[in-house]
Parts: C-alpha cells; sequence; structure tokens
C-alpha cells in the first residue's frame, strides 16, 4: 500500500484539463440548454441516475466520469443516492413501459427547481428500440427534459460537457416551465 | 472451418418431458429454452459437447413444463409464456416474469391481445416468523446501475430470502428482431447488454455465419478475439475495483477504474469506439486495425502489468478487506452445476466451464490459455477468478497482437437458403452467451434468440445472500454482476 500510495503523491495527476469554454460541442450543447441551473445554484450540483431501460452501455460512461481522468467532482457535481437530494435527473435508455412509472415516481420525488438531463440516443427518441411495444419512447414522453447528449453511448467527455453546459449554459427557465420558486 | 449446426429435433411431449428428466439428473445441461412461432424449443448442452435442440409444437398453446422437474428453467419457461402466450403445464412457478401488465398487449409475439394496459399485481414470495419484516428495494436503485427490484424477508441483520423480480428495462428485442434485415438485427445484438457489446455481436455474428454456411476470414477472427478479450479485461478491471469500492475500500476502486479507463482508450485508438460497439459484425468485422492501433493496444498492455500486479498484493493485504471478501456470499458447487451457471460466478465454485474451450471457436482454438478455477464460491473467490482471468487476457491479448494474420476481415453474406438456421455459444466476460437465429423464406430474420449468462447466476444470487446480512447484499451483488437488460431484453 505504500508503494501505492508513494507514487499518487510522486507521479503527476491523471485528471485532465477541462473543455475549454470556446469548445464548439460544449457551445452547442449551452445554446440548446433551456435553463441555467449555476444561476439558482451555484456551482454545486447534485445529479440522480436514472436508467429507465438502458442496455447498460450509457451507465458504464457515467461510471467513468468519476475516475481520476475525468474526475467529476471538481466541477462541484456529484452522483446522489435519493431523488430528494438532486438537482438534477440524469436519465439513460429508451423508457420502457415497465419502468414508465418509476422515472415519473423518481421525477415527482426531485424537489424543485430541478433539471432533466436525456443521456444518449435512446433517451432522446427511443434509439434502435424505437416502434417496440414496450416502451414509452424517449424521456421526454415521459417526463419534461432540458438537455439532451447525444452518443451511444454519449463518451464521458459529451457527458461532461453536457453537465458543464447546464451549469453555465443559457438563459434562465423556458416558458411554460415551473419557476425555481415554483 | 466452424462447427456445422446440427440441426433441430422434432420432440413430442413424451421426449420432451424426458429431456428434462435428463437435465433434472445431471446427464445434461440446459443452454437456453425459448417460444418460437407455435412451438417451444430448448437448446441442451450434453456432456459430449455440442449443442442439441429440441422442437416442441405447442398444440392447443400447452407444453409440459420443464421447471416442473428442472428449476433452472424456470424464469426462461415464464419469459417465453409472456412472450407468446403459451402456457406451461405443470409449472411450479405461473406467475408471468417480463409482463408486468404495462404493455398494451398480452403475449406480443404469439397471439395479440389487447390490454389496457393496467399493472398486475404480483405477489412475492413468502417468509413467516416471528420478527420478520420486508425490505423492499428498486426498481430505481441507489447506484449507477440497472434497474431492478429485490424484495427481501430479513430477520434483524440476516437475510432469511431475496426474491429478485425483473423485467423492468424488457425492451422488446425479440419482436424488434422479428423481420428485421441481418444489419438491423445486428445493431440490435449489439445493445442487448452494452458491456458484453462485443461479446453479443460475436455470438450474433457466429450463429448468422453457421445458418448460411460462412466462414469469416482468418484474419476477423483474431481480431474479434483481440476485441473480445479487451472487453473482458475493461469489465473484470471494473468488477474488481467496484467490488472493493462496495466493501469501502475505496482506493482500489479508483486504481482499477484508471486501468478500465486505460483499456477503453485503447479500444477507442484500435477500433474506434470504447466499448467497440458494431465492431464484430456478421462475416467478420468491420474495424481494421493498423499499427498505430497495435501500438496502443501494446502500450496499455505494459501499462497493466506494471499496475495490475501491485493492485493485487494490495488487494491481498489488506486485512480488513479480506474479512469482507472471504466467506461471504458463498455458492454451493452443487447448485452452480445443477443451474450451469457460466463464467465467473460458475468457475468460482469450481464449474470447470469455458465456451472458448469447451466450445472452442477460432481464434482461442490456437490459443493455449488456462481456465481459472476457485472452490471457495464466496465473494473473495470471484474476485480471484477474475484477477487470474486479466492475467490470461493479458497474455492472449499480447499472443494475438503477435500472431495477427494478413488478408481480408470480412466477406459478403450469402442469402440465406429458405429457411435456414444457426446457434453458437461464446464466452462473455460474464459467462456464456446463447445465439440462435432463425431466417424466414424472406431472408429477413424471422426469429433471433439470445441467451445471456445472467439467467443462469440470478437464480443463485438469492441462495448467495440466504443467512448473509442485509448490509453485505450490495457486496454480493458486484461480485455477481449480472445483467438486468441482457435477460430483460
Amino acid at each position: 500500500m505504500r508503494n501505492t500510495l508513494l507514487q499518487g503523491v510522486l507521479r503527476p495527476p491523471l485528471t485532465e484539463s477541462p473543455p475549454a469554454g470556446d469548445d464548439p460541442e460544449l457551445a452547442a450543447l449551452a445554446a440548446a440548454v433551456k435553463s441555467a441551473a449555476g444561476r439558482t445554484l451555484g456551482r454545486s450540483l447534485a445529479i440522480r441516475h436514472v436508467d429507465a431501460g438502458s442496455c447498460n452501455g450509457c451507465e458504464l460512461e457515467i461510471h467513468a466520469l468519476g475516475n481520476p481522468f475525468y474526475d467529476l467532482e471538481r466541477f462541484g457535481f456529484r452522483f446522489v443516492a435519493s431523488p430528494r437530494h438532486a438537482d438534477v435527473l440524469m436519465v439513460t435508455g429508451p423508457v420502457t413501459l415497465n419502468m414508465r412509472e418509476a422515472l415519473k415516481r423518481t421525477y415527482d420525488a426531485t424537489p424543485s427547481p430541478k433539471w432533466v438531463v436525456a443521456s444518449g440516443v435512446c433517451a432522446a427518441d427511443g434509439g434502435v428500440f424505437a416502434g417496440s411495444y414496450a416502451l414509452a419512447g424517449g424521456v421526454s414522453s415521459v417526463v419534461p427534459v432540458d438537455l439532451v447528449i447525444p452518443g451511444c453511448p454519449p463518451s464521458p467527455l459529451a457527458l461532461l460537457k453536457g453537465l458543464l453546459a447546464l451549469l453555465e449554459g443559457a438563459k434562465g427557465p423556458p416558458a411554460g416551465r415551473a419557476s425555481p420558486a415554483g | 472451418m466452424s462447427a456445422p449446426n446440427a440441426k433441430s429435433t422434432l420432440a413430442d411431449p413424451q421426449t420432451w418431458r424426458a429431456a428434462a428428466v435428463r437435465l433434472a439428473d445431471g446427464e445434461a445441461t440446459l443452454a437456453s429454452l425459448w417460444g418460437d412461432e407455435g412451438r417451444m424449443r430448448m437448446a441442451l448442452a450434453g456432456r459430449g459437447g455440442g449443442l442439441e435442440i429440441l422442437d416442441l409444437p405447442c398444440h392447443g398453446g400447452a407444453f409440459p413444463s420443464v421447471a416442473a422437474v428442472h428449476a433452472p428453467a424456470g424464469r426462461l419457461e415464464r419469459a417465453a409464456c409472456d412472450l407468446f402466450g403459451f402456457s406451461a403445464t405443470g409449472a411450479p412457478d405461473p406467475r408471468p416474469w417480463l409482463d408486468h401488465g404495462r404493455w398494451p398487449v398480452r403475449h406480443p409475439l404469439g397471439e395479440p391481445v389487447p390490454h389496457d394496459g393496467s399493472p398486475d399485481a404480483y405477489a412475492f414470495l413468502g417468509a413467516h416468523g416471528p420478527g420478520l419484516h420486508q425490505i423492499p428495494v428498486g426498481p430505481v436503485h441507489a447506484g449507477i446501475i440497472e434497474p431492478g427490484h429485490f424484495r427481501f424477508h430479513a430477520s434483524g441483520e440476516a437475510v432469511v430470502r431475496l426474491e429478485e423480480r425483473l423485467g423492468y428495462v424488457h425492451k422488446g428485442v425479440d419482436g424488434l428482431m422479428r423481420g428485421a434485415s441481418v444489419e438491423r438485427a445486428a445493431v440490435l445484438a449489439a445493445r442487448v447488454s452494452g458491456d458484453s457489446t462485443v461479446a453479443y455481436s460475436l455470438a450474433f455474428a457466429r450463429a448468422v455465419e453457421a445458418a448460411l454456411g460462412i466462414e469469416a476470414p482468418e484474419r476477423a477472427h483474431w481480431l474479434r478475439g483481440l476485441m473480445a478479450e479487451l472487453e473482458r479485461l475493461a469489465n473484470h478491471f471494473g468488477d474488481i475495483g467496484a467490488i472493493c469500492n462496495d466493501a469501502a475500500f475505496s482506493l482500489m476502486h479508483a486504481h482499477c477504474a484508471v486501468l478500465r479507463e486505460r483499456t477503453l482508450r485503447a479500444a477507442a485508438a484500435a477500433f474506434g469506439h470504447r466499448l467497440m460497439m458494431d465492431a464484430v459484425a456478421p462475416g467478420g468485422v468491420r474495424v481494421d486495425l493498423t499499427a498505430q492501433g497495435a501500438g496502443a493496444i501494446r502500450a496499455f498492455v505494459g501499462e497493466a502489468r506494471n499496475a495490475f500486479p501491485r493492485l493485487v498484493t494490495l488487494y491481498d493485504n489488506t486485512a480488513s478487506l479480506q474479512d469482507r471478501m472471504v466467506a461471504t456470499g458463498r455458492v454451493k458447487a452443487e447448485l452452480v452445476r445443477r443451474f450451469g451457471a457460466g463464467g465467473v460466478v460458475g468457475r468460482a465454485s469450481g464449474r470447470d466451464f469455458d465456451a472458448r474451450r469447451d466450445f472452442s471457436y477460432p481464434p482461442y482454438d490456437q490459443l493455449s490459455f488456462k481456465v481459472q478455477l476457485r472452490r471457495e464460491g464466496d465473494v473473495g473467490a470471484r474476485v480471484w477468478v477474475r484477477i487470474a482471468e486479466v492475467g490470461e487476457s493479458l497474455d492472449m491479448v499480447e499472443a494475438m497482437l503477435a500472431r495477427l494474420p494478413q488478408g481480408p476481415i470480412r466477406v459478403a453474406l450469402p442469402p440465406p437458403a429458405g429457411a435456414a438456421e444457426g446457434h453458437a455459444l461464446v464466452e462473455a466476460f460474464r459467462g456464456d452467451v446463447f445465439a440462435h437465429v432463425r431466417f424466414g423464406g424472406d431472408g429477413a430474420v424471422a426469429r433471433a434468440h439470445l441467451r445471456d449468462a445472467s439467467w443462469f447466476q440470478w437464480p443463485l444470487l438469492e441462495a448467495a445472500i440466504e443467512g448473509n446480512i442485509v448490509a453485505d447484499f450490495p457486496l454480493c451483488n458486484k461480485s455477481f454482476n449480472c445483467s438486468y437488460s441482457g435477460c430483460d431484453l
């Protein structure tokens, strides 16, 4: 253990620099995002992940966000165990009919203000599974979605850019959504 | 040349029952059980090697239950009944499995009957005694994992009974496969269980190739082997770290996560996608390996060889960690044998089976590797099997890079000759994946059935946790790491 810890001290960190503010992918996501969570919450965002029917590919890459290369927590993001503690729901998968109620209830259990990120092409519109008898459809067919991060699965870097866009992105809640106070 | 698939045998209820008895007597292992148009099908692995496939026409929609004499068939049988509307005569558990009552139809792959989507009640198995209480967990879990429901009956801290209820991520893959082109079906197969995308693509491709009577080019076989071992390494690194994390030893988790990330980056550099999704296709592979890609894999192997042994020492020498691992979540050898549980779960309880050796396919028929076994059957044994398999996989990756033949990487698929069918068994990181593909006369896939290793592992988790404390469940569960999506389909 001593050697392992010592190497951790002596070697440079693995953590990579964050995507620059002028990164085109980040800029595109920021333009698409419907709310600037940072304005309401500062630089701290609690994320609750919900698998609503994913193949588990997206989960692997969401997991990778926590590894030393991406080190998600340095940005103030952290994954929490309960929707009651969450500001953001990160939803993966095409929403199956068997998971629709669970997703709805998780959303309802999340206190406002809250944001929903649909991660991956399945969460966007059902992806390759669209049209099946067993699906409700994309996440937006069940709960309102603020940001879609494309990819199959989205890479950790794409996920990171999406979350940064959500935090620092555009221009307040859109019409038709509950105000932060609600 | 790959072994030509034996044709299926037409069974009557009597021979079907006799086959079930052979399974129960341990003379054969259940490889899979699934529904098709108007019939039930069963794949058995006999002692002599190879698979035998039985077809039972279901006149009037009924067939003799296999689960009545052989419990491991239970959930597969319930799933087939849900999808096709058959009834299993004499089944010990008539409850639906995949169908929660929330679909707009009943038996979507049989003769569909409209349904209003109101959920069915589900009666969990009981446990009675003074002071027993229930703990319902899921389908939404606390971590970043797939959804499923666990119903615990506990006496104080000790688990008296665990019952799993799955099906939450049922996407209707079998229904989408029906009538799909080979290309579209391959894309679906690659997304049955994202962590095993290479293995599923490979199983599907080999089943298609068997049905069409073709063979992938030699170089494609070796590239497939490389991808499959990289996938195994990435998952084993991830699992070893995650198991330690569930015992609150996050140092291992962080270091293993680095190795996992390095594996995925090497995979992306070599094959263009971190998980190598869609890289394996019927007829061969889609992506060739460049010298640069091979260099990335070699560099990764070097890094892993440098870093991993130190982590193994750390794991072995940390007494507080071993205290959580040893004797926790034991699975008896007899149960593993009866359920035909493959993968790490089987091998950690002494079941000497690996599809790469026992249903040998290229390139493994030309590689030497040792099937790693332990006998203890506890969480610790499942970690040690993974650790030993990391070593084997690293050796194999190096050997494959050194011996990679030149040549084409893909052959064109001929149109299927009528109602051709084929099957394959390949070793995913979790265990054996069985694939069966049947073509219709029109060249499209008429039925594709993919059976994850987890079907025969999930029930053993219920046995492993018995008598353990509730707080050790995450540890036991992670040491199994069964697939939800792979079984829910």
